[in-house]
């Protein structure tokens, strides 16, 4: 039992040895704390992921947390398949990380913070994937983003950053609110918030409504509405996408370990957990579907045009997420899951990618070293960073037989086959597919081929990383050619879909009936589509690179609204943020100064004007005191004598 | 035979004196000598009374008493040089300084 408790609290004993003596005594020796011990956990996260594949699930209670009458919530862990993929991509992807941190923080002054806070964010990620009730979920749920905010606002002499990770929590919170809420009535509803307690007793409330504000509301929708609300803040679903691409002020690390690979995942994890109490809901399954496939695409028209090359890969990454919600909308749970595991290896490529480019920039005294348009001609000064990027920029857009294609392609053929909605949002994630593979290859045109756009001076000082930084790369980039090949569709290879398998007893599997024809039809289109976007990258900024140019004037608005992601941040800017300003300002001018000013104030003064009077007796006279004490005794005998 | 009486009287007395001392004399050690005799104008009557009931438990309790004065006395006298030494005086009308 202890190996599995072992697997979060390494590193959270990492952040504990690294917050308290980090600052005096480790300094940067800090890696030498925090990379053993998330290797440890991925060692003891790799035996458990046997046992499991062996068949066994680990379901246990470790401790007694909350006692209260009929409410009982214990620490518990559960490990299984589902969690085991997690495990894996949390503790694998972590582990290089860390190692690429070491070459990438190196000399930072804050170096034992960032293992602190990274490693604390591992721990919390672990509790959240490993739980076995609702509530030791949320607790993880909260705590990634809080290290969240630890980790966007690192540089916090950055206004930018400390701002950027103010609006990922604000953001964050109003998800949470409703994945709060949500876990409040499941308890309500079952009684308990164990897993197993509350997925077996969801199919007797089938039907049941309750009354909410004068309106009649399926319960178990009302259950998962309030969950996915949670998810989409998390991970990053419109509206609650905002702070996602903010959230790239903090370190480049950060950015691929949480903003990527693993955190932002915690939403689609979320609700593949709960996907029983989903499969019960349709109208809850089609609003899952219905945001995936919007901001999907939503996202990726965003990417078009951006031009800091983090940017751009976080507006990937939401369309991705994008993505994942759609399968699990549509009851590909697994599909979902399996995107989640493969678009962990590339999109961490290709942020630990950008991460390389932006560190010899940087090094090489560059301004503006995150913007794409002061790049280019990279390529033969940085050989090993250019092809792990061709790598990942291959399998995201869906080259076949490298990851993405596979995860991909499932969730585009699980989609086709639901019914019309289906074939809508098929289309909207074809659609898609074809602006991802036209902005992954924009940025590597831009970032690595043609000429230098910055300065020449510059240029001649720009060199590879060192190799604590391109060994993570490398080995990041035989995961994102390779990890998807658990997952074969079976027309290709008969029980190639490995990882299906693996997690139907969690998940489920869904039952296609379409046909092999049609199946033909959606990978040869999704196919059809990653050529053409590339090509389309291709004529745009090899062939003719003065076309962009005339585009964008031939299409000004459009090219504006783009630019400036819809505008959403200025609306909510003019809707939310100005008048909760507004208000506030007001509240603390008439309810601040007057009440609690009043109150703090008050309190005192009226102390003293009692106190003016009562002091008067004291008048420092031991004789008065005497005299008075003697009265007192004469009192006390007088009245024994007399009154009784 | 001394009557049980004379002893009250006596303690009575006694006890009188010394809280009319204690309440008007402004003298510091004054003050504490009147204590010292309350304190055995009260031993008086219970060595009377513990006579007069042919009870042990009196006497004791004069044990006690003659402690706790002995002490007090060391601890008060202590107290009165330690203040006479930062200010020279014993008169308790100027020894004021706790008034509010």
């Amino acid at each position: 039992m202890l190996k599995y408790i072992l697997i979060p609290l390494l590193p959270l004993l990492s952040f504990i040895i690294n917050i308290l003596f980090g600052r005096n005594y480790i300094k940067n020796r800090a890696h030498w704390i925090a990379v053993p011990a998330i290797l440890g956990s991925f060692v003891l996260a790799v035996s458990a992921c046997i046992e499991v594949l062996n068949g066994k699930v680990i379901d246990i209670n470790v401790y007694s947390w909350i006692v209260s009458g009929s409410f009982n919530v214990s620490v518990g862990i559960l490990i299984d398949q589902l969690t085991a993929v997690m495990l894996m991509v949390v503790t694998s992807i972590g582990s290089l990380i860390f190692i690429y941190s070491v070459g990438y923080m190196h000399g930072d002054k804050g170096y034992y913070r960032f293992f602190a806070y990274l490693s604390l964010f591992i721990f919390s990620m672990l509790t959240l994937v490993m739980a076995n009730n609702f509530l030791i979920m949320y607790l993880g749920w909260e705590a990634v983003g809080l290290c969240s905010y630890f980790l966007i606002g690192f540089w916090f002499h950055k206004k930018s950053a400390g701002d950027a990770g103010k609006k990922a929590f604000i953001v964050n919170r109003f998800g949470d609110f409703g994945f709060g809420l949500g876990v409040i009535l499941i308890f309500l509803t079952f009684g308990s918030l164990n897993y197993m307690e509350v997925f077996g007793a969801a199919g007797g409330i089938v039907g049941q409504t309750i009354t909410l504000l004068g309106y009649k509301v399926d319960l178990i929708t009302l259950i998962c509405l309030l969950l996915f609300c949670g998810a989409m803040g998390k991970s990053a679903q419109f509206p609650f996408h905002v702070w996602l691409p903010d959230a790239m002020e903090g370190p480049t690390p950060v950015s691929a370990l949480i903003h990527a690979a693993t955190m932002v995942t915690a939403g689609v994890f979320m609700v593949a957990r709960c996907n029983t109490l989903f499969s019960y809901s349709q109208t809850a399954m089609n609003t899952v579907a219905i945001v995936g496939g919007f901001t999907a695409i939503f996202a990726a028209t965003i990417a078009l045009v951006q031009n800091d090359i983090k940017r751009v890969i976080a507006y990937s990454t939401v369309s991705q997420l994008g993505y994942m919600f759609l399968a699990l909308g549509v009851g590909a749970y697994s599909a979902g899951v399996f995107h989640l595991y493969t678009h962990a290896f590339f999109k961490a490529l290709l942020f630990l990618g950008s991460g390389s480019v932006i560190h010899a920039l940087h090094h090489a005294k560059q301004d503006d070293e995150q913007n794409m348009q002061v790049m280019g001609g990279l390529k033969k000064h940085m050989p090993i960073t250019y092809w792990v990027f061709i790598l990942a920029t291959l399998s995201i857009t869906g080259i076949p037989f490298l990851s993405g294609f596979f995860s991909k392609d499932e969730i585009l053929w699980q989609t086709f086959q639901a019914g019309d909605l289906g074939k809508f949002l098929w289309f909207l994630g074809a659609l898609a597919a074809l602006l991802t593979a036209f902005y992954s290859w924009r940025l590597i045109y831009l970032t690595f081929h043609g000429e230098y756009r910055g300065d020449t001076e510059c240029e001649s000082r720009i060199h590879e990383s060192p190799l604590v930084i391109t060994i993570p790369l490398m080995l990041l980039a035989v995961g994102a050619v390779a990890a998807g090949w658990v997952g074969i569709p079976p027309v290709f290879l008969e029980h190639g879909d490995k990882i299906g398998y693996f997690l139907a007893p969690v998940l489920g599997h869904p039952e296609g009936h379409g046909t092999h024809a049609q199946e033909y039809f959606v990978i040869a289109s999704s196919i059809f589509v990653a050529i053409a976007g590339w090509v389309i990258a291709y004529i745009m900024y090899i062939k003719n690179p003065g076309l962009p140019e005339k585009l964008f004037s031939a299409f000004r608005p459009v090219h504006k609204v783009l630019f400036n992601k819809y505008y959403i941040d200025e609306f909510y800017d003019k809707t939310i943020v100005q008048p909760v300003l507004k208000a506030s300002d007001k509240i603390i001018l008439a309810f601040d100064v007057n009440v609690i000013e009043g109150v703090v104030n008050g309190v005192p003064s009226l102390i003293g004007v009692f106190s003016k009077g009562l002091r008067k007796i004291q008048t420092g006279l031991l004789s008065n005191y005497a005299a008075v004490m003697a009265i007192g005794v004469l009192c006390v005998v007088g009245y024994m004598f007399f009154m009784r | 035979m001394v009557p049980l009486n004379w002893y009250i009287i006596l303690s009575a007395v006694m006890f009188s004196i010394g809280m009319f001392g204690f309440l008007s004399r402004r003298n510091l050690v004054i003050m504490f000598i009147c204590l010292e005799l309350m304190l055995n104008a009260v031993n008086v009557s219970l060595v009377a009374f513990s006579h007069y009931l042919q009870s042990i438990n009196g006497q004791i309790l004069v044990f006690f008493v003659i402690t706790v004065a002995a002490a007090e006395a060391a601890i008060g006298l202590a107290i009165i040089i330690a203040y006479y030494k930062n200010n020279p005086t014993i008169k308790v009308d100027e020894i004021n300084i706790l008034k509010g």
